[in-house]
């Protein structure tokens, strides 16, 4: 017999004669008290990111091409890998080197590494945890171009802010790759105490942008 | 296949001997050491309170909480009742996407696929492989993965910040999340400087230079690696989708760069569709690390051409765990998320340690689990003693975020233990001795209250309302290690009989 007919035969002998279980029950909150792109969810987001030790820089859409070179100047950075999918506006007052990775070729390892930064989009925001999800769509890039990089710049718009972690799932596409970054790498392996700083981008500038505050 | 355990005929086999789930000694003699050991006590002490108090503060977030956890223990019931078609269904899906899937019976089994798995990675490419870079996995820690690999001349870098600690220190994990829980800032530093090659000599015992110094000795290992082989938190049936959980940015290395990616998953981490993670990953990272969210979680569904590794493979690990399974009441032990909250709330791991335990998995959690993975061979097996080292007090099972009452599995497996003894055995223990007396004295009216009016000797051995001077053998084997309270001075029916009772 081969090892799986074999597992699958004892996980039915062990079962015994038809088990089940019952419904699952789902009354935890699958909604949150906010519609996305909500002000108090952009300020939440903005609360558990900066909790995290993140940076957060909000601007309207007119002023995204002077933020994102800010945040990029802020840690002095010169060169930065940016994806095929990503806004050229987005950087339209930076005066550093761009690479572009994608669609067509891709950038090696060893660039990823050279370079001082990656700006990226996102696929969705999750306030109550200050969570953002890339999922390889063409402004979120591949995973390695978010991983190599040293400072991670992240632009979120505000209609990709959702409440809660189900309404957040609820909008990936799981047969995409799908990163979830909660501020920088981290660890809490001396002494369970956190530090920020491991393996993973030790920067993370996130950019939230948002019309101007409604009149009234 | 190896043997079934012996008088349970139909029962799966347990976990092979190869791995890392039986202590050398019973856990009381396992503890007695590590309780003299001040360092760690503190180390411990410091630890657990800091993290008991962090899960305290971001559970206390979710007004929802419970509702969270009644769903994830009907998750995981639902997913043991209907595990061959799930574990089909994520079969198929991997494999349609790309992956390649394996199954192994034990620990020998998916150690041979792996190795295997990387040994043709050399052969296909003509430049043989000599290391491997590894996500934290408590799956291949199970089977002994590292030390197959090593027999097979393959090197195994464990790249999670505490799994390093603990291979640099050449020492065993003691904690499911944070393996060298038990080693302090400055005990890490002296490792690191010993261990480190290239490592900057002024190193200092800050928690944030130290993970500097981990990054710069893994740095170059990440970029060149060629293979990789992780664990899962989570495979999702419906879609193909693997998670892992992580915090470091060592995990998305592993599972981004290198060309090839195997992952080792006990059978019991596959759950039916992609939402069912919205409870999973708010329960988890809240009870783990005591975070809203860990810094970095993962999904992949086989291979995505163009980014990631596009050589997939998936090894689905029994060893034990179906043995598992086929215990209605202990089946509930597999539930487990790996997050560790039992061991942090627990006043017996807190003191005695993982490393007590003898197995990879301690604590609360370790002593329902490991018993029904490896099996219990009775009296000195080591694993008998894990269901005793406990004092019961129900902590664990409220801190469980899948709702496993540990404390009745504990019972459940006392219980198993001592009728595995008396059908083993021929003259009962002294302990059966000892139960079996008692039961003869309470069974009648008449003896009870000669035994009750016998205790009263006892008083005369008490100081200050204990009892602590050692009593003669066999009672010794009860005061080693308890003081007892002194006999009141009046039994109850004395009482009774003195006031109200005579008026009746």
């Amino acid at each position: 017999m081969s090892a799986r007919d074999e597992i699958l035969a004892r996980i039915r002998t062990a079962l015994g004669p038809a088990p089940a279980a019952g419904p699952v029950p789902r009354r935890y909150s699958v909604r949150g008290a906010h519609e996305p792109g909500d002000p108090a969810l952009l300020d939440l987001l903005a609360d558990r990111l900066q909790d995290y030790r993140a940076t957060v820089r909000r601007c309207s859409p007119s002023a995204l091409g002077a933020t994102v070179p800010a945040a990029l100047a802020a840690h002095g950075a010169r060169r930065v890998v940016v994806p095929a999918g990503v806004d050229a506006g987005w950087l339209t007052f930076w005066d550093g080197e761009e690479l572009r990775d994608g669609p067509d070729g891709t950038l090696p390892v060893a660039t990823l590494d050279a370079v001082d930064g990656v700006v990226t989009g996102c696929a969705v925001a999750i306030a109550e945890t200050g969570t953002l999800a890339l999922d390889g769509s063409p402004a979120c890039g591949r995973r390695a171009v978010t991983l190599v990089p040293d400072l991670h710049v992240v632009v979120v718009r505000a209609d990709q802010v959702v409440a809660s972690v189900p309404e957040g799932l609820a909008r990936l596409d799981p047969q995409r790759p799908i990163t979830l970054v909660s501020g920088p790498s981290a660890t809490s392996d001396i002494e369970l105490d956190r530090v920020e700083g491991v393996h993973g981008p030790r920067r993370l500038e996130v950019v939230l942008v948002a019309a101007g505050p409604a009149a009234g | 296949m190896s043997a079934t355990f012996p008088g349970t005929p139909g029962v799966p086999p347990r976990a092979t001997e190869r791995g890392t789930l039986r202590g050398a000694r019973p856990f009381p003699a396992a503890a007695a050491a590590s309780l003299h050991d001040g360092q760690l006590r503190r180390n411990l002490g410091h630890a657990t309170a800091t993290i008991r108090a962090k899960r305290a503060a971001v559970v206390a977030e979710l007004p929802d909480w419970q509702h969270l956890r009644d769903a994830g223990a009907a998750i995981k019931a639902d997913v043991m009742a209907r595990l061959p078609q799930l574990l089909a269904e994520l079969e198929r899906n991997v494999t349609a996407r790309g992956g390649v899937v394996h199954w192994a019976r034990d620990a020998d089994e998916a150690n041979r696929i792996v190795v295997d798995l990387v040994q043709d990675v050399g052969r296909r490419t003509g430049t043989p492989v000599d290391q491997v870079v590894k996500v934290k996995s408590m799956a291949t820690q199970e089977i002994g993965l590292n030390e197959a690999l090593a027999d097979a001349g393959i090197q195994a870098v464990e790249t999670d910040l505490a799994e390093l600690i603990v291979q640099l220190g050449n020492d065993t994990p003691s904690h499911i999340l944070v393996p060298a829980i038990h080693r302090n800032r400055a005990e890490i530093r002296e490792i690191f400087l010993r261990e480190m090659p290239d490592v900057d000599p002024g190193l200092t015992d800050e928690p944030r230079v130290l993970a500097m110094a981990a990054r710069a000795h893994l740095r170059r290992t990440f970029l060149a690696a060629r293979v990789a082989i992780s664990g899962a938190n989570v495979g999702v049936a419906a879609t193909g989708t693997l998670g892992v959980v992580e915090s470091e940015g060592n995990g998305r290395m592993c599972l981004t760069l290198p060309d090839t990616l195997i992952t080792v998953m006990g059978i019991e981490k596959v759950v039916p569709t992609w939402r069912d993670l919205e409870v999973f990953l708010q329960l988890l990272p809240r009870s783990a690390t005591g975070e809203r969210m860990n810094p970095y979680t993962t999904f992949w569904t086989g291979v995505t051409p163009g980014d990631g590794p596009q050589d997939v493979h998936l090894v689905l690990l029994d060893n034990g765990r179906t043995a598992a399974l086929a215990d209605e009441v202990g089946r509930a032990a597999l539930h487990c998320i790996r997050c560790s909250a039992c061991l942090n709330v627990c006043p017996v791991y807190e003191r005695a340690g993982g490393h007590a335990y003898g197995s990879v998995y301690p604590g609360p959690i370790g002593a329902v689990l490991t018993p029904q993975l490896a099996g219990m061979r009775g009296h000195k097996d080591p694993v008998d003693s894990l269901p005793f080292a406990s004092s019961l007090c129900g902590a664990c099972y409220d801190a469980c975020p899948v709702k496993i009452d540990i404390p009745s599995l504990l019972v459940h497996l006392r219980a198993r233990h001592v009728e595995q003894e008396r059908a083993r055995r021929r003259t009962p223990t002294p302990e059966a001795a000892a139960m079996a007396a008692a039961a003869w004295v309470m069974g009648s009216g008449p003896r009870f209250a000669a035994a009750e009016r016998g205790l009263a000797v006892g008083r005369l051995l008490a100081r200050d309302g204990r009892i602590s001077t050692p009593l003669p053998f066999p009672l010794s084997r009860w005061t080693a290690a308890r003081d007892l309270p002194a006999p009141p001075p009046e039994t109850f029916r004395a009482w009774w009989r003195r006031t109200r009772g005579g008026d009746r």
